[in-house]
């Protein structure tokens, strides 16, 4: 590895990704399969108490895609990963804006709006 | 190398803005984890769009009646091993451990084919059935969302099979292996999207 390192003109004492490793995929892979198991038990079962469903739901898959980021896409809260971990902390943030702002605005809208029936009476 | 660089670079006490430049492939792979930002945000506006249209279903078929979740578990179960698929060929890259990044590029490959013709066939048999994108506002979105979902595994699958012909001609230099670095972080990007796809589109369907 180290005279590879040197022959790309790599500075010295960077090791190539830090983190990833067999074990990390490997538990990275043993916790999605388990929580995908469990987000297509909890929707098709009968036994959860049926609004709390879609929390449930939300919960494993924010779980998930937590696993993913860790494990897979090897993010951590490392020095040099400091400006990775800035951008996805931007990225969830707008992400969150866009989804759940275009919901609350839309539904506002829905129940602001004259029910359809009366609109098309008013337009006759 | 010797030890004492080592400890010098990696001590605590040397703030990292002294560390001298970045390696090409920590300034690499931020440059490409802006760029998956920037697409995930493209899926957020898909997913609004999705959330917000979800009930308008035009007097046609709701999610309920037109998904299946056996199918979309087989889906799921070939999109999440082959991320795992992926990141062993990483790990092999890693150790320059050519017969294994050949192996797992191809399983990867095989389990990212059979993903996309398992979608296509969906998105057949519902069209077919007159439920196409134009069918109600509810249908636009999903197949807006799943579809470009569909679109970017199509593309990392053409980027696979260039990666392994560039792995044949020009061997694992520096630049073949940031190549796959970056593939690989968008094959688990695109894994990341499909949780919500399913969670949302699929699981959360009444």
């Amino acid at each position: 590895m180290d005279n590879h390192s040197e022959a790309q003109g790599l500075p010295p004492g960077t090791n190539e990704e830090s983190g990833a490793s067999l074990r990390s995929y490997l538990i990275g892979f043993g916790i999605a399969i388990v929580l995908t198991l469990a987000s297509f038990w909890v929707s098709s079962t009968n036994t959860i108490y049926a609004p709390g469903v879609p929390i449930l739901l939300g919960v494993l898959a924010i779980a998930q895609m937590g696993i993913h980021l860790v494990f897979f896409l090897h993010i951590s809260s490392a020095p040099d990963q400091t400006n990775n971990f800035l951008a996805l902390a931007f990225g969830v943030f707008i992400t969150a804006l866009i989804v759940f702002g275009s919901m609350i605005i839309m539904a506002d809208l829905n129940h602001q709006m004259m029910p359809m029936d009366k609109l098309m009476d008013m337009q006759r | 190398m010797t030890d004492a660089n080592t400890n010098f670079l990696d001590s605590d006490t040397v703030p990292l803005s002294l560390h001298g430049p970045a390696p090409d492939r920590v300034v690499v792979g931020y440059g490409f984890w802006l760029f998956l930002l920037s697409d995930i945000l493209i899926f957020a506006s898909l997913f609004a769009a999705y959330a917000v249209l979800s009930g308008e279903t035009a007097g046609g078929p709701n999610g309920a009646m037109l998904f299946d979740k056996k199918h979309v578990f087989v889906e799921t179960a070939c999109l999440l091993t082959s991320s795992f698929t992926c990141g062993l060929g990483a790990l092999a890259v890693r150790q320059f451990r050519i017969t294994g990044v050949y192996v797992w590029m191809i399983v990867t490959l095989f389990l990212g084919l059979t993903f996309l013709t398992l979608e296509i066939t969906e998105f057949d048999s519902m069209i077919v059935a007159g439920n196409g994108p134009s069918r109600s506002a509810f249908l636009s979105a999903f197949f807006a969302l799943v579809g470009t979902h569909g679109i970017h595994v199509a593309a990392g699958l053409f980027w696979l099979i260039i990666m392994v012909l560039q792995i044949m001609t020009l061997g694992l230099t520096p630049m073949v292996r940031r190549r796959l670095f970056c593939l690989g972080l968008f094959w688990h990007a695109l894994d990341i999207v499909w949780v919500g796809v399913i969670t949302i589109v699929y699981l959360g369907a009444h």
